[in-house]
């Protein structure tokens, strides 16, 4: 049954953010032939619709205003609401991010619907659509449908491939004027914390420290690995309550669940609570002074060593593979 | 200040799920509040001892969330409200956010306050949601605070930036981790904790009927993850050990 879909196109720090084209991929999925539109809210966003384009949606809806510029539910919810009047969609696809998470939910609240959180893979055939997500932070998986009506969905970053790029692919774009007003939360700063660049929820290589990193100058050589891996560093819950570090880096039951191509746990014991954060990882590297530390268990390759040693000789190895490639 | 925080009972984080008849089986387990409501009911209660008035702490779900409500209760919440949803059939987030929307119809509240996300099902949902429904503005992931009159300055958590956001009263919010160090119940806490109000509420007793919250979502299976082989342990100095891992990571897992 041809569905037709909308997309939620998401920017960050002036880019694209990927799992915008994993949410068309998605979308295609879903809407089985129909139309998928990727929605592109901002206050300067307009130019980032051709690579929507090239990435599979058949048309961008564009809506730019100032009030836009950051994200708040009353403002986001606003433009939605228009958009959704005027496209009447029948289902809906944003990545489960700070502001797909957020405004999802708050929208499906207006639109009296029903919602499928964090969905890691789809399935579709002869009947409904089923949306696989984890629960209880990835130690289990469900398979849900969608009742009756809209089906609105959100993703998870870096599980759901996005399509091929095609630069010949052509995309029409549609403007829509939306008067946003009566903000009641209002955004007055933004600090910015997350350095290097690279989020930890879409990372594809996150490198991560426990307590064995001993203290906030022992994440250097990790923070060194990471960056000559694009990758994003991540940390224990041992480590954060150590004060080593800052929580926004908390992989795990509590803090964030992640799901990269690579995952280099150093000086992490492997507590149930971490492993529910990191263990769905495509390929995960143990590297621990303790032989029978539980994260062994669940890891591809293992280490047996000081962490102060491996960690500057794989920055330094990699670095020349990756120099001479 | 009214302050009412939202609760649930989830498994302690350090329980093995286990599925028996295709439903994962709670017998044996732990439970605790769900650690991020932890945060919430620690503010809640930080809030009132500055600003004065009642924290009411809320929960959907079996009657024996009774035994985490009693311990918020310990914690310093004033009384507490148990829902009973268990005769709701496929209940979902839509349906816990038509239920507290019910619930929360003829109260005054100036904050309501809740974790960010549980840890079993983790959806996120419920707070925006129930904030959309009450027609309040709401500001979620917070790890930060402060009410003057009836505004309130937050310092809200976005993937790792910090947003400083200014809102108006009545206020929801969720809680993110690093909003506070949740205290332990004390003794004298515990003791009072019996006195203090416990109310159990039925769907009839906030004029629903269960089929009106049914939910809106089908969960059609529940699975385990594949069981992880054993990996391979590298042998060697560190040196050898370093360019194997390379050598394994980029020709046999290609992944860098």
């Amino acid at each position: 049954m041809a569905r037709k879909t909308l997309v939620l196109a998401e920017t960050r720090d002036g880019q694209l953010r990927h799992v915008s084209f994993e949410a068309i991929a998605a979308g295609r999925q879903i809407a089985d032939g129909g139309e998928v539109v990727a929605v592109l809210c901002g206050d300067d966003v307009a130019g980032f619709a051709d690579a929507l384009g090239h990435y599979g949606a058949d048309r961008v809806v564009v809506v730019e205003n100032e009030a836009l510029k950051y994200y708040t539910p009353d403002g986001y919810k606003q433009a939605w609401q228009r958009v959704i009047e005027t496209e009447a969609p029948e289902a809906i696809v944003m990545g489960h991010t700070a502001v797909g998470k957020d405004l999802s939910a708050g929208l499906a609240a207006r639109l009296d619907s029903a919602l499928v959180s964090d969905v890691t893979a789809i399935e579709t055939g002869n009947g409904d659509p089923l949306f696989i997500r984890p629960i209880y932070s990835g130690k289990a998986f469900e398979k849900k449908r969608v009742k009756e009506g809209l089906i609105f969905i959100t993703i998870r970053p870096n599980n759901i491939p996005a399509l091929e790029k095609d630069e010949t692919r052509p995309t029409t774009v549609d403007r829509l004027d939306v008067p946003i007003s009566g903000l009641r939360t209002v955004v007055k700063q933004v600090v910015k914390k997350s350095t290097g660049g690279v989020d930890l929820t879409e990372a594809k290589v996150i490198v991560s420290g426990g307590r064995g990193v001993k203290s906030a100058d022992g994440f250097k050589p990790l923070k060194e690995l990471a960056d000559v891996l694009g990758g994003a560093v991540g940390a224990s819950r041992g480590a954060c309550d150590a004060g080593y570090c800052d929580y926004s880096l908390q992989i795990g039951q509590t803090g964030k669940v992640v799901t990269p191509d690579l995952y280099i746990a150093c000086g992490i014991s492997g507590a149930i609570q971490h492993l529910a954060g990191m263990s769905n990882s495509k390929v995960i590297v143990a590297i621990n002074k303790d032989p029978d530390a539980n994260i062994f268990n669940v890891a591809d390759y293992g280490i047996v060593g000081d962490l102060f040693e491996i960690v500057p000789l794989l920055t330094k190895y990699f670095k020349e593979v990756l120099q001479e490639a | 200040m009214n302050i009412y925080v939202l609760m649930k009972r989830t498994f302690d984080t350090e329980e093995k799920i286990v599925i028996e008849n295709g439903c994962i089986s709670d017998d044996g387990v732990n439970f605790i509040i769900n650690p991020y409501d932890e945060f919430a009911i620690e503010e809640a209660i930080r809030l009132r001892d500055a600003h004065g008035g009642e924290v009411t702490v809320v929960t959907v779900g079996a009657e024996d969330a009774e035994k985490e409500l009693r311990t918020a209760l310990a914690m310093g919440c004033d009384r507490a409200v148990l829902i009973n949803n268990e005769d709701v059939e496929d209940g979902d987030q839509w349906s816990t956010a038509e239920i507290l929307a019910a619930y929360f119809k003829d109260k005054e509240f100036d904050v309501i306050l809740g974790g960010n996300v549980s840890n079993d099902n983790g959806t996120g949902q419920i707070g925006p949601r129930l904030a959309e429904k009450l027609g309040i503005p709401h500001v979620s992931t917070i790890v930060k605070i402060e009410i003057d009159g009836d505004k309130a300055t937050l310092e809200r958590d976005a993937e790792g930036d910090i947003e400083i956001i200014e809102a108006s009263l009545p206020l929801l919010v969720t809680a993110q981790q690093g909003l506070n160090e949740p205290r332990y119940p004390s003794l004298p806490g515990i003791m009072k904790a019996k006195k203090k109000p416990l109310e159990v509420l039925e769907l009839d007793d906030l004029d629903l009927d269960e089929d009106d919250v049914s939910g809106r979502t089908e969960t059609v299976e529940v699975f385990l993850p594949p069981e992880k082989g054993a990996g391979r342990i590298l042998e060697g100095d560190p040196d050898t050990q370093a360019r194997e891992l390379v050598r394994l990571l980029r020709n046999e897992a290609k992944v860098i």
